[in-house]
């Protein structure tokens, strides 16, 4: 431990590599799976590598965070290290931001754009004259330009069954995860944990009721990923959204078991507040796609 | 600022110490200075990596005809060019000269998260190994063109495209981490006395250009995982035939694939605003307007993108538009031009190597600035578009542009890594070799290019010829040149004349304070800025 002034300047480790080899092996094996897949290869073995890689990744992230934690609660951080992790978090969370950027541009650019033009709007006169003269455009899209490579969905979500419950899962888990940071500000332990476990419970509800909606739409509306670029934006905006509420969970089970081990000062928390920032990201990233996916 | 004290603790006697030994210090290193230098090293590999790609594309075009390659080889070599130089050889060069220099710039003992730092970095290697590693799969490697278009990227694909798009994934983490780390670096780590204005250029264009790299990494990474869909889920992104519009590939890549080449040239200019001043002897013309001219470029490449695509087929005002807001970018940069001349302008110079690089970057990359005016005129794109001079203009703004500023920063800091003088009479060689060969190369390929040579074709009319000739020998004379560059650094490396703390008479800096080669561990107490 090598404290240089101040500033903490921490001693060789070994997490890097390891995470550069886990991260290595967990896409090399995933990109071997897809490949296989796609080949249709029977007897396949790429998914040990997959596996392999996320064991790793696994062990370092548990190793690697411990290491920050047993750092940061030997004492060693001084503020200036408490403002590093602060900017740090926050411009992770903007890049997220732009990423789910790219996938709303992606659905608007489709909606607006692109499928107007293939029915003969504006720009699109000669594609829809050469292409499809018989498409047209509709948004949920339900009858692709060619509906027997990309057979369209028989029918979409209802947004005021599911989707609305979820929304209200989620929108209460982020009160009660402000709740919970509340407790912590005033070292009521017992209250952070209830509120906390709350929180986990309705995000768990929420990821519960995604998957249920998802088989309900593979089995029973046919929509699909391959049903055409309705489906395509739907899986894609709440496939990736779901991911983030799974990150999101673990992050906060994580705190959970720490508040647990009697971690965290009322004024000194900031994997708890960090955890938090990254949920209510989150939650307003989902009342998006409530809006713009399910809704309009 | 002012929370850097010097009260030591009671735990760093066994810490201050020089580097550990042994292979296990590269690979375990949490200091700035061994990860700056684990870059530049990765970055020059590539580089020649990249490199030999260029001359097998050369030796194909030296003559009209099919020669010494397969067209389908050719364009694997065109594709894998573009993608190495971009992501393998520029970018990680400008994060390992902003690991060394950023921290002895602004006053820190080392980068904000001295860990993730070195992840950054070996992300990398295992990510080349996985790009370069396609060219041996079955079906052969990425044969789309850097651009990676749909759906030559996605229907058309090879099946190798799949580990290409995770190695993408990769460098994006890497990058995003990257810029992360340097953001908190410079927001929080800068000495006392240290603000923001009196902050070297490098420093500004490095923080401004983390910025787009945080903002638009992650938008590359939405456009490849929306092609392994594509390619592997059944979905139809790029598809018309289920609704989408291969159109969309073009603009969120292009959405990405702007703020990047700007990536690649705002570091460069941070580098000429330190070594121009320093060899005209006087202090950089129009500081203030410098960095409001950096923040102004990059604001513009957000709304720029669709320049790329004129010919594709976009709404008359969306070209307008387009083509408007490209011309803008000629304002702010012609603010840096000027300033870098008025620079110069009754300065006292002299011409060491590194103001040589220096200079041939002003000159010359206003020439690619030019062809870039050029091709921003919609109209006139589409005769441009496709055609070897839209490859004249961006190897005129790569090569010497982001090139020619690494070199001249690895000359001009070189003495500071390694406590010695490199071989002038030789580094002069290097860049008049450099030079001449860069521009026999390139020159050319704008005469062909407005004679509607296009690009990326293993073969041409015989009319061309001549000037593909020219490029070809140009390009050779170029590439065997940079070995000598090699030689220089390993002799640098191996000793010659003591270099001084400031071998350079004019030049600024905190860098300079510190004796030559740079200690380990610099500014581990933060020196006051006046």
């Amino acid at each position: 431990m090598a404290t240089e002034g101040t500033y903490y300047v921490p001693a060789q480790s070994k997490w890097p590599i390891i995470a550069s080899i886990g991260l290595f092996l967990t896409l090399l094996g995933a990109g071997m799976m897809m490949n296989d897949m796609s080949a249709g290869v029977k007897d396949s073995s790429a998914h040990y590598v997959f596996y392999a890689g996320g064991l790793i990744m696994a062990w370092m992230l548990f190793g690697w965070f411990g290491n920050v934690i047993q750092e940061s609660r030997a004492g060693l951080y001084s503020p200036q290290m408490d403002r590093t992790f602060r900017w740090g978090m926050f411009w992770f969370i903007f890049s997220e931001v732009m990423f789910f950027a790219a996938l709303f541009g992606t659905l608007f650019y489709v909606r607006v754009l692109a499928v107007p033009w293939l029915a003969g709007e504006g720009e699109g006169a000669m594609t829809h004259e050469m292409l499809w003269p018989d498409f047209t455009a509709s948004w949920p899209l339900m009858v692709n330009p060619d509906n027997d490579l990309f057979v369209g969905a028989a029918d979409v979500v209802d947004p005021f069954h599911l989707p609305l419950l979820n929304t209200l899962l989620l929108v209460a888990s982020s009160i009660t995860l402000t709740l919970a940071h509340h407790a912590l500000r005033a070292n009521d332990r017992y209250k952070i944990k209830l509120w906390l476990i709350l929180t986990l419970i309705l995000g768990t509800a929420f990821l519960f009721f995604q998957v249920e909606e998802y088989i309900e739409a593979y089995n029973e509306l046919g929509l699909t990923l391959s049903a055409g670029i309705y489906g395509s934006t739907f899986f894609l905006l709440t496939g990736f959204h779901g991911a983030h509420v799974t990150l999101g969970a673990i992050m906060l089970a994580v705190m959970l078991v720490r508040v647990y081990q009697g971690h965290f000062e009322a004024d000194n928390h900031f994997a708890f507040e960090a955890a938090s920032w990254y949920w209510h990201f989150v939650d307003v990233v989902w009342v998006g796609l409530f809006i713009f996916v399910y809704l309009i | 600022m002012t929370s850097v004290t010097d009260t030591a603790s009671s735990l760093d006697q066994e810490h201050h110490h020089g580097p550990a030994k042994g292979l296990m210090r590269w690979v375990l290193t949490t200091n700035h200075k061994d990860i700056g230098s684990m870059y530049l090293w990765f970055s020059f590999i590539m580089f020649l990596t990249g490199g030999a790609m260029a001359m097998i594309i050369r030796a194909e075009l030296f003559q009209p005809g099919l020669q010494i390659v397969e067209p389908a080889f050719f364009n694997q070599m065109t594709t894998m060019h573009g993608l190495i130089m971009v992501f393998g050889a520029v970018m990680p060069a400008f994060v390992g000269l902003a690991n060394w220099m950023i921290p002895m710039m602004i006053g820190a003992p080392d980068m904000a998260m001295p860990r993730m730092n070195n992840w950054s970095f070996w992300i990398l290697p295992f990510a080349a190994v996985m790009l370069v590693s396609t060219l041996f799969m079955e079906g052969g490697g990425p044969n789309f063109g850097w651009t990676f278009y749909a759906p030559l990227s996605t229907d058309y694909a090879p099946p190798s495209t799949t580990f290409f798009i995770f190695a993408i994934h990769m460098l994006g983490i890497s990058s995003i981490m990257g810029a992360i780390n340097i953001i908190a670096t410079i927001l929080n780590l800068r000495a006392p006395g240290m603000t923001m204005m009196k902050m070297p250029m490098f420093v500004w264009t490095w923080l401004i250009t983390a910025y787009l790299l945080i903002a638009v990494m992650p938008v590359l990474a939405g456009a490849v995982t929306m092609m392994l869909m594509d390619i592997h889920f059944g979905t139809s992104f790029f598809n018309a035939g289920g609704g989408g519009d291969p159109v969309l590939f073009q603009h969120i890549f292009w959405f990405f694939g702007h703020p990047e080449v700007y990536i690649m040239i705002l570091p460069s200019f941070g580098i000429v605003s330190a070594i121009i001043p320093a060899f005209a002897r006087k202090p950089l013309f129009g500081y203030t307007s410098m960095v409001y001219a950096t923040a102004s470029i990059a604001f513009l490449s957000f709304i720029v993108w669709a320049h790329h695509m004129f010919t594709v087929g976009i709404p008359l005002i969306g070209e307008l538009f387009f083509m408007y807001a490209t011309m803008l970018i000629a304002v702010p940069t012609g603010v840096k031009i000027f300033n870098w001349v008025t620079t110069m302008f009754r300065g006292s110079m002299t011409f060491e190597t590194p103001m040589l690089f220096s200079t041939a970057f002003v000159v010359l990359f206003t020439i690619g600035g030019f062809s870039g005016l050029m091709l921003s005129i919609a109209p006139a794109d589409f005769q441009y578009h496709d055609t070897y001079f839209v490859v004249a203009h961006f190897h005129y703004v790569l090569v010497p542009g982001a090139i020619f500023a690494i070199y001249a920063a690895c000359y001009y800091w070189l003495p500071k890594w390694t406590g010695y003088m490199y071989d002038e009479t030789l580094a002069k060689v290097h860049f008049w070799m450099s030079f001449i060969g860069m521009n026999l190369t390139f020159f050319p390929m704008h005469f062909v290019g407005l004679a509607g040579m296009p690009r990326r074709i293993p073969d041409y009319a015989l009319q061309f010829a001549n000037f593909n000739e020219m490029a070809s020998i140009g390009g050779f004379m170029f590439g065997t040149t940079q070995l000598l560059f090699l030689f220089i650094v390993i002799k640098c490396i191996r000793g010659g004349a003591k270099a001084e703390a400031k071998p350079w008479e004019g030049s600024e800096g905190l860098e300079w304070s510190v004796p030559s080669p740079a200690p380990y561990h610099t500014f581990t107490t933060p020196p006051d800025v006046k």
